[in-house]
């Protein structure tokens, strides 16, 4: 009923030598890094390794680092061990012109549906997954829309006018200059306060 | 048509060499009434025998996890809500629990103990609804329609505090948004007294009716083993057996201060579901009454406190906003999502009405969440349908969808 993280960390480099790096402990969860064609060795090993016993995929995803060249896509597998109650978490990087990892569902059919859903999101190639097909998303989908380069609307944005919150736009309330060189709207924002008030 | 010759495992082996095409094609869905749901399943038929079955998800995706890259905090918690609707404030909860340990803050006692009670009322709401409803599916209406009342009654609690019902949005980081009124007190008494009456009849209608055990005893089974290769969790786990809950496992909110006990099935199958999720909704009434004394027991000062002391990321009061310089900024910056919050990567998870319901939440020190990625229970577990149903009838599909608690919302994120 022990297992501890400090133990975890010795069987792994014990066992993979300096392949297993980057142990960290960010809030308690053991995290640490695994070349990426080496997830499954250390999956099976943390699974049928009788002191680990981590043998419960509690979630699968994948992170997009857009400046880390050569790894940018990151997947991440939270494991667990259910009876002595510890959780680990760790990563591989892929290069995102060929992310090519081998799929967990050998060892987790739980991985099935996660890897479509990191494969679907983030174009993640699970090498061996049955049937690796977009889940959320809609067939036709040609690209991967939680990569970073699809960002949602930007809050700081200085280019937009108001047209989408009923000012300006065609009407050229905020866009069209008046005589003395400012547009409808700035010049109207003298009186705001006023007729606030 | 050729006979089947014989079933193994519950897989329909036929004859060798059958190039025809045998079986009957049957979409159960998207739009189906029971389905409960809009999600689809194409059914391989073989009369009135399942042979396969093709889950098809994603009808209702609202993109939660990239919209989240672009909300401060605060404005994550309605996307919650839209995840699990039928117990929406153990999302909410969940959320606010995720931030307060990456922003390692720590709640007073009475709140904990508070959001406990509103943890348990919806576990019970979730689970009430599944309940009836697999009466439903096995042709038992007045069930459904005697408990509905109950869920009323704790949405009216809801409401009381919150002013919604449904997407709930309950709750803030650190705490309430307000403390508990009379109101919302008389409610949970009434609850309280109530409720296990009804219960009670709901279990006489139901459980030992000769009907309804024979629907449900041997639908839809699953094996310890299998059900955590599958990333079972919840009362879809224990009823095969295994006594994993995260309440007890990995307490949060003080959980730890409640004796309640976890129930297990031991077959997997819908009669055991439906005996799990029974004698939880009794496991979470004791917790609600521990709850609610250890909450009397607060005198003093401490008898008022809803929320902690985090004024970064907790709203102060509007009537100090109109007065306070300190106030009225905190509350430009909360509003606007000006905070920045400190790098790191956590992952919490709670017990939600369906299973573990977890968060991992990256932070690069920035004023939105890097990643948010949403462990949804469903999700997970929709995808072993295909092995309870196969070689099962039909009626016993709609029975395993239902008893599984199958959520469109938390499925498709």
């Amino acid at each position: 009923m022990s297992l501890t993280n400090d133990r975890i960390k010795e069987r792994l480099i014990e066992k993979f030598g300096d392949q297993v790096t980057n142990f960290e402990e960010p809030y308690g969860m053991l995290t640490f890094e695994v070349p990426k064609e080496m997830n499954l060795k250390v999956m099976q090993f943390l699974y049928d390794d009788p002191e680990l016993k981590f043998q419960f995929l509690t979630t699968l995803n994948a992170i997009h680092y857009p400046d880390n060249k050569g790894g940018e896509l990151a997947i991440v597998y939270h494991l667990h061990n259910l009876s002595d109650n510890v959780r680990i978490r760790f990563k591989v990087y892929a290069d995102i012109n060929k992310p090519d990892v081998f799929t967990a569902t050998r060892i987790f059919e739980a991985a099935n549906w996660l890897e479509r859903e990191t494969y679907d999101f983030y174009g993640v190639n699970f090498v061996g997954h049955p049937n690796l097909v977009r889940i959320l998303n809609v067939d036709e989908m040609d690209y991967f829309p939680m990569r970073k380069e699809y960002p949602l609307e930007d809050q700081t944005r200085k280019d937009k006018d108001d047209e989408m919150f009923g000012r300006g736009g065609t009407t050229g309330y905020g866009t069209v200059k008046t005589d003395n060189d400012t547009t409808i709207a700035e010049s109207e924002k003298g009186n705001v306060g006023d007729k606030l008030i | 048509m050729q006979d089947v010759v014989s079933i193994k495992d519950h897989h329909i082996v036929l004859p060798d060499g059958s190039i025809e095409k045998q079986t009957t094609t049957l979409n159960l869905g998207p739009t189906h009434p029971a389905t409960h749901g809009v999600f689809q399943n194409i059914l391989e038929m073989d009369g009135e025998r399942i042979v396969s079955a093709q889950q098809t998800i994603g009808y209702i995706h609202r993109a939660f996890e990239k919209i989240a890259e672009r909300r401060p905090l605060y404005q994550i918690t309605p996307l919650t809500d839209r995840m699990n609707y039928c117990s929406s404030p153990i999302n909410n909860m969940g959320w606010h629990t995720t931030c307060e340990k990456l922003l390692k803050i720590q709640t007073p006692k009475r709140v904990d103990y508070l959001r406990i009670i509103i943890m348990e009322l919806a576990r019970i709401s979730d689970h009430l609804i599944c309940n009836s409803v697999v009466g439903v599916d096995a042709g038992a209406f007045t069930g459904f329609l005697y408990v509905m009342q109950y869920r009323e009654l704790i949405y009216e609690i809801y409401e009381s505090i919150c002013g919604s019902r449904l997407t709930t949005n309950i709750g803030r980081i650190g705490g309430f948004e307000r403390n508990f009124t009379s109101v919302t007190w008389e409610k949970l008494e009434k609850f309280l007294k109530e409720y296990p009456r009804v219960l009670k009849e709901f279990e006489n209608l139901m459980m030992r009716n000769r009907i309804f055990m024979e629907r449900l005893i041997g639908a839809g089974p699953i094996s310890a083993e299998r059900a955590l290769n599958y990333g079972f969790t919840g009362p879809n786990l224990r009823a095969a057996g295994v006594d994993y809950d995260v309440r007890v496992h990995s307490p949060y909110s003080s959980y730890e201060d409640f004796e309640f006990t976890v129930p297990v099935g031991s077959t997997g199958d819908c009669y055991d579901r439906f005996l799990v999720r029974e004698q939880e909704m009794w496991q979470s009434i004791g917790i609600i009454k521990q709850a609610y004394r250890k909450v009397q027991e607060f005198k003093g000062v401490e008898a008022g406190v809803f929320h902690a002391d985090v004024p970064e990321y907790y709203l102060p009061e509007k009537e100090d906003v109109y007065t306070k310089m300190e106030a009225l900024i905190w509350h430009f910056k909360i509003v606007m999502g000006e905070i920045e919050m400190p790098a790191g990567e956590v992952y919490h998870s709670v017990e939600g009405g369906n299973g573990e319901l977890g968060f991992y939440l990256i932070s690069d020190g920035g004023r939105t969440p890097y990643r948010l990625h949403f462990r949804r229970p469903c999700f997970i577990y929709y995808q072993a349908y295909e092995e309870l149903v196969k070689g099962a009838m039909l009626s016993d599909a709609v029975i395993v969808m239902s008893s599984l608690n199958l959520i469109a919302g938390e499925m498709d994120s």
